[in-house]
C-alpha cells in the first residue's frame, strides 16, 4: 500500500489549525516544566532539594509560578520610554513560539481522510525560517533594554546584540554543513537523509555539531555565555526593569528558544525523529507514494505510515530533545561565565575561522567522493566521519590548550609584565 | 588559631586545559545529579534534634501542688543582661515569698541562660523549644501563667558527661 492519499483543504486547514494548538500547547508545557526541571536539577547538583512543596515532587510549581506572575503588580519606570517598554516583551517572545512551526516531531500519521505530516508548517525553506526569526528575538532584548531607561538594562541589550550577531554566523556556518550533506534545507528531508546516510549527521559531521551547540547556547543566551542578563555584573540586564508578566515573557522566550534549539539540534544532527537502528520507520514522500528507500536497483522500497511508528518516533523525538535540555540544564550549572571579551574573541576569531575551514573540508571531502563515485549511502557517511573525527580531535586539542581563551596571566604584547622573583614559582604564595 | 586561607595558584601558560577541564566538571556535577547528597533537612515535617545544652523559650517549673517553684528572691532580674524579666516579689501570711508578677519579654532574651545559673531553686530555666511564633507582639511578653504552662525539656546548662565542655 504505498499509495498516498492526499489531505483535502478541508482536511488540511482543520489538521493544521490542530497541530498548531497542539504544538503550541505542548512547547509551552515543556517550557513551564523546564523551569521546574531547572530548579530541581540545579538543586540536585548543588545538593539542595529545589521545590518540592507545591504537589508531588513540586510538579504543580510551574503552575502556582503563573498564577503569581499574572495576579503581580506590574511595574513601569517613570522614566521608560512605554510603548517600546511594552512591545519589547511582545517582540521577545513571538520569534521565539514560533519557531517549533517547522522542526518535524514524528513520522506522519495515517487518518481515514489521507496522511498527516506531523509538522505544523512543512515549508520548502525549513531551516531558512528558523535562522531568519530566531534572530529576531534580539530585538525584543534590544528594545526592551534601551526602553527600560537603565544603564544596565541598556548594556544588557547591546551585549545581547553584539552576541547574537556574532554567534549568528557560527551557527549558520555549522548548518550550512549539514545543508551541503542533506542537499536541502527542509527539516523533513534532512531527516529523510540522515535516515538514508544509515548515520546520523553528528557522526560525518560532528564539528558542525559542536560548533552548533556552542552557538546554540550563546544564541540562547544561556550559561555559559548569558551576557545579557549576567547577574553578578548587569543585575538581571535587560528585564532588570521588568515585573510581574512582561518579565515573565522574557522567561518564556529564552526557554521557548532552549527548547526549540535542543529540537533543533536532535533533527539536524540527531536524526530528528528517526529509531536508531531499525529501517523500519524511515518514511519518505517519494513521487507521490511513501517508500522507504531504494534496493540495489534503485527502485523504491514502499511503506506505509502507521499509527504505532508515528507514536514511537515521537517518543524517539522527544527523547532526544529532552536529553538536550538537560544537556543545557547541566551546562548551565556547571560552567561559570566567560568574561564579554572572551565571549568575542571565541565567536570571531575561533568558531568563525574553524567553521568556514571546516565547511571547505566538507565541502572538499564530498566533492572527492562524488568524483570517485561513492553512492551516498553508508561508505559516504563513514569516510566523512573519519575525516571529521580528526578534525575534531585536531579542534579539540587545540581549544583545550589556552592558546584560545586566555586567563588574566596571558602574556600580551606591549603591556608590560610584572616582574616575579627569578627562581620562584608563579602565583602568589601564603605566609601563615 | 590563625586563618587557613587556600590560595589558587594560576596556571602557568601552556598548562591550563578548558575541554579536559570542562568534562571533569561535567562529570562531577552528574554524579551529584544522579545522587544528590542529601544535606537539607525538611523542617516542618522532619524535626532537628536539639542539642542538650540548646537555649530556648523559658519554663517555670512547678511545685506538685501547682505552685511556682520561684521565691521571688530577684536575682535573675538582676543578673539579666537584657533586662528582659520583670518580677515583684509578694509573701505569704506562713512567711513564704512568691512571684505576684513574673513576666519574661521573650523578645528582648538574648537566651544567655543566666537566670538559670543564677536561680537558686531551679525555678527559672531556659528550655530545648524554639517554635514560639505568635501572630502579634502583643503575645511575646510571657507572663507566670504561661511560663508555669511550658512543658519542653529544660536545658542542661552543661552536659554532666563533660562538665568542662572538653
Amino acid at each position: 500500500m504505498g499509495e498516498m492519499q492526499e489531505l483535502s483543504t478541508f482536511w488540511f486547514v482543520t489538521f493544521g489549525a490542530v497541530k498548531v494548538v497542539a504544538v503550541f500547547t505542548v512547547v509551552m508545557a515543556v517550557v513551564a516544566y523546564m523551569t521546574l526541571a531547572e530548579r530541581r536539577v540545579s538543586a540536585f547538583i548543588q545538593d539542595r532539594l529545589g521545590p518540592n512543596r507545591v504537589g508531588p515532587f513540586g510538579l504543580l510549581q510551574p503552575i502556582a509560578d503563573g498564577i503569581k506572575n499574572i495576579i503581580k503588580e506590574e511595574t513601569m519606570p517613570g522614566t521608560a520610554a512605554k510603548f517600546y517598554f511594552v512591545l519589547g516583551p511582545a517582540l521577545a517572545i513571538m520569534p521565539a513560539v514560533v519557531t517549533f512551526a517547522v522542526i518535524p516531531f514524528a513520522a506522519p500519521l495515517p487518518t481515514p481522510v489521507g496522511t498527516v505530516d506531523m509538522i505544523v508548517a512543512d515549508v520548502p525553506i525549513g531551516i531558512l525560517y528558523i535562522l531568519a526569526l530566531s534572530s529576531l528575538a534580539v530585538y525584543g532584548i534590544v528594545l526592551s533594554g534601551w526602553a527600560s531607561n537603565n544603564k544596565y538594562a541598556f548594556l544588557g541589550g547591546l551585549r545581547a546584540s553584539a552576541q547574537m550577531i556574532s554567534y549568528e554566523v557560527a551557527l549558520g556556518l555549522s548548518v550550512i554543513a549539514v545543508l551541503l550533506l542533506a542537499g536541502n534545507v527542509t527539516l523533513t528531508e534532512m531527516v529523510w537523509k540522515q535516515q538514508q546516510l544509515g548515520l546520523w549527521f553528528v557522526f560525518p559531521l560532528s564539528l558542525a555539531f559542536i560548533f552548533f551547540l556552542i552557538s546554540a547556547l550563546a544564541e540562547t543566551n544561556r550559561l555559559p555565555f548569558d551576557m545579557p542578563e549576567a547577574e553578578s555584573e548587569l543585575i538581571t540586564g535587560y528585564h532588570t526593569e521588568y515585573s510581574a508578566m512582561k518579565f515573565s515573557m522574557f522567561f518564556i522566550a529564552e526557554y521557548a528558544h532552549v527548547v526549540t534549539a535542543s529540537a533543533l539540534m536532535a533533527t539536524l544532527f540527531f536524526g530528528g525523529w528517526d529509531i536508531p537502528f531499525w529501517p523500519g520507520d524511515d518514511m519518505f514522500r517519494h513521487e507521490g507514494a511513501w517508500i522507504r528507500g531504494f534496493d540495489e536497483s534503485g527502485a523504491p522500497i514502499p511503506t506505509s505510515p502507521s499509527v504505532l511508528i508515528t507514536l514511537l518516533t515521537l517518543a524517539a523525538f522527544s527523547a532526544k530533545t529532552g536529553f538536550f535540555l538537560l544537556l543545557y540544564i547541566w551546562i548551565r550549572w556547571t560552567l561559570p561565565r566567560f568574561r564579554y571579551d572572551q565571549v568575542m574573541h571565541l565567536g570571531w576569531k575561533v568558531l568563525l575561522p574553524a567553521a568556514l575551514g571546516y565547511i571547505m573540508l566538507i565541502a572538499g571531502t564530498m566533492l572527492v567522493l562524488d568524483q570517485l563515485g561513492v553512492a551516498y549511502g553508508m561508505l559516504y557517511g563513514l569516510v566523512l566521519t573519519a575525516v571529521s573525527g580528526v578534525t575534531t580531535l585536531a579542534f579539540l586539542f587545540f581549544v583545550d590548550r589556552d592558546r584560545v581563551i586566555s586567563g588574566a596571566h596571558r602574556k600580551r604584547p606591549g603591556r608590560a609584565r610584572v616582574a616575579r622573583p627569578a627562581g620562584g614559582p608563579a602565583g602568589r604564595t601564603t605566609s601563615s | 588559631m590563625a586563618i587557613s586561607v587556600k590560595v589558587m595558584r594560576r596556571p602557568e601558560a601552556g598548562r591550563t586545559s578548558y575541554m579536559r577541564a570542562t568534562l571533569k566538571g561535567m562529570s562531577l556535577t552528574f554524579r551529584h545529579m544522579v545522587r544528590p547528597t542529601k544535606v537539607t533537612l525538611e523542617y516542618p515535617e522532619e524535626q532537628p534534634e536539639l542539642s542538650p545544652r540548646w537555649r530556648g523559650t523559658h519554663r517555670m517549673e512547678v511545685h506538685a501542688d501547682g505552685r511556682p517553684k520561684c521565691v521571688a528572691c530577684g536575682l535573675c532580674p538582676t543578673v539579666c543582661p537584657a533586662n528582659c524579666i520583670r518580677l515583684v516579689g509578694g509573701e505569704d501570711d506562713q512567711g513564704n515569698r512568691y512571684p505576684i508578677v513574673y513576666e519574661i519579654d521573650e523578645f528582648r532574651c538574648i537566651f544567655c541562660g543566666m537566670c538559670q545559673e543564677v536561680c537558686p531553686v531551679e525555678a527559672i530555666h531556659v528550655g530545648q523549644h524554639f517554635e514560639n511564633a505568635e501572630y502579634g507582639r502583643d503575645r511575646f511578653v510571657y507572663d507566670l501563667d504561661r511560663l508555669m504552662e511550658q512543658d519542653h525539656p529544660t536545658t542542661l546548662l552543661w552536659d554532666p558527661s563533660d562538665p568542662r565542655s572538653e
